[in-house]
């Protein structure tokens, strides 16, 4: 058993009897209610349900942005705390937030800079990322000269930056167009495979919840909680034929039924 | 790379300057010409207007007095622009610190900058020697510290909340979220407040000067010329206000592009 719990053996993310609520001016919020999840290190896991499901709530507990009511997160073995003060946490939100005052390389040293590390190794690191994202020729430019699918790599260069053990994405093509979106997913599926980091991905998207993962978690509203978790087993690497394969459609339409029978599609 | 070429495409579209300046020069010159003949042909008296060929000769024959009074004026309005934005830049700062000292002071600071302050401009000529730069000076300090303070408190304040989101995962200390976030974002506000800060500090310097001094300043000069029924004079000493009110505003616009050359208001002109 002390093997089990030993830090090298834990799984990367262990969500246990996690519940939220929030109290607001209109009343309690039951946000979450005991929720269970278990992240295998280097998996790739969706999060998916409809609008109030709790989805970037659970997402914002392991990212320990915010603090669970009730149950305990541990990852990589920690507290999410601690997790978090050891900067095992790379986040990639909805919009791309870049620093507009910064530019695009200065953009992807931020992190590195708030560690402390030295300018030198800093740019090194920020120009390797940016060569990981197909971004090199973009470093001495602002944010607001490149086009949404562009700020978004930058940040998941930005994110990368640190070489965190999990990352935590946010409905990161939300804002994008249906053609830049199929690309940024082969993009992210290219860098996970690249880095092998572990990744807990919002979406509302079916097609993209089950051509990125190797699991996608359904959840279900008032409360938030686990539906049902649907594995996607899908051969690796995945690619524009995947989209197409009949395995892929089974694989969509399982999900679709479990998100209808918590009242969504 | 398409995404790239519409990167660029999106930077590039710079109109020519010839295209950008022509237009303001022609309106320019055309109130000139309108200023001009409407005078003549209405026959309105120099007192109430005169024309603009008046005013110039007036200019080019009184320069010798102007140019030093403008000059003395200009002082005043630049030292107590420096004071005020400073002070109001480190006040911002001090209490953006203390979140209660900000919110307690906030409320009076917003109600001092309502209120008229170069109504002070007499009592400002009793507090210190009425022949030196300091009362035109104080006021002027007064009247740019409120307009910048407020906005760099504003500025401090009103982050992206997905930027300070970010800098917690990252393990960032209070110094951290100052220095990379907080100053950088209030940078745009605190320029917005500079430029209001120099059309008032020369408006504030020619009022406190209306109020007496015994040297030749603008103020002084325009109250004196209009009693003497000298109008063509204290037009070309208005003439010399606006020039330096200008000269201040572009001043400041020249370092905004230097230091925040990544803001939207710098980037208006470029786009088509």
């Amino acid at each position: 058993m002390a093997a089990i719990t030993s830090p090298a053996m834990a799984p990367a993310v262990a969500v246990s009897r996690v519940s939220k609520t929030f109290d607001s001016a209109a009343g309690r919020v039951d946000a979450l209610a005991n929720v269970d999840l278990e992240v295998g290190r280097g998996e790739f896991v969706s999060l998916i349900g409809p609008s109030g499901c709790g989805k970037s709530t659970l997402l914002r507990l392991i990212g320990n942005l915010l603090e669970p009511s009730a149950g305990s997160i541990r990852v990589n073995g920690k507290t999410a705390h601690q997790a978090r003060l050891d900067r095992e946490y790379g986040m990639v939100f909805q919009q791309a937030t870049l620093f507009e005052w910064r530019s695009v390389l200065h953009n992807v040293e931020l992190p590195l800079e708030v560690m402390g590390r030295e300018k030198a190794d800093r740019e090194a690191t920020a120009k390797q990322m940016l060569d990981l994202v197909q971004l090199s020729e973009f470093g001495g430019h602002y944010p607001y000269q490149l086009s949404g699918g562009m700020q978004q790599r930058v940040a998941i260069a930005r994110a990368l930056s640190f070489q965190p053990s999990i990352l935590l994405m946010d409905e990161p093509f939300g804002a994008l167009d249906e053609m830049t979106r199929e690309r940024m997913q082969a993009e992210v599926l290219r860098i996970w495979s690249k880095t092998g980091t572990t990744v807990v991905f919002v979406t509302h998207s079916i097609p993209e919840a089950v051509f990125l993962s190797r699991r996608v978690v359904v959840m279900s509203p008032r409360p938030g909680r686990i539906a049902s978790i649907v594995d996607v087993d899908l051969p690796q690497p995945r690619s524009d034929e995947t989209r197409e394969s009949p395995r892929f459609y089974e694989k969509m339409t399982e999900v679709r039924e479990a998100l209808r029978g918590v009242g969504a599609a | 790379m398409i995404e790239a070429a519409a990167a660029l495409g999106r930077s590039g579209g710079v109109r020519t300057p010839i295209r950008r300046y022509v237009p303001a020069a022609l309106i320019f010159l055309g109130g000139l010409l309108l200023w001009e003949l409407a005078v003549r042909v209405f026959d309105i008296r120099e007192f109430l207007l005169p024309r603009p060929t008046q005013i110039a000769a007036a200019f080019v024959d009184k320069f010798s007095v102007v140019a030093p009074a403008g000059w003395l004026t200009m002082r005043k309005a630049m030292l107590g622009f420096a004071i005020g934005a400073t002070a109001g830049v480190l006040v911002a700062l001090l209490t953006s610190r203390w979140r209660l000292v900000s919110d307690a002071m906030m409320p009076f600071a917003i109600a001092v900058n309502s209120t008229p302050i170069i109504a002070l401009a007499p009592i400002m000529n009793n507090w210190f020697p009425i022949t030196s730069i300091w009362p035109g000076a104080t006021v002027v300090a007064l009247v740019v510290f409120f307009p910048v303070m407020i906005n760099m408190v504003r500025g401090l304040r009103e982050v992206d909340p997905g930027f300070l989101e970010l800098m917690e995962s990252y393990g960032a200390t209070p110094r951290d979220l100052q220095g990379k976030v907080r100053i950088p974002n209030s940078l745009p506000y605190v320029f917005g407040a500079f430029k209001v800060g120099t059309t008032l500090s020369v408006i504030a310097a020619i009022v406190s000067e209306y109020f007496g001094g015994t040297r030749t300043n603008l103020g002084v000069y325009i109250s004196q010329q209009a009693a003497l029924f000298h109008f063509s004079e204290a037009w070309a000493a208005i003439l010399v206000a606006s020039f330096s009110g200008i000269v201040l505003y572009l001043v400041i616009v020249t370092v905004e592009r230097l230091v925040i050359p990544w803001h939207a208001s710098m980037r208006a002109t470029e786009q088509t």
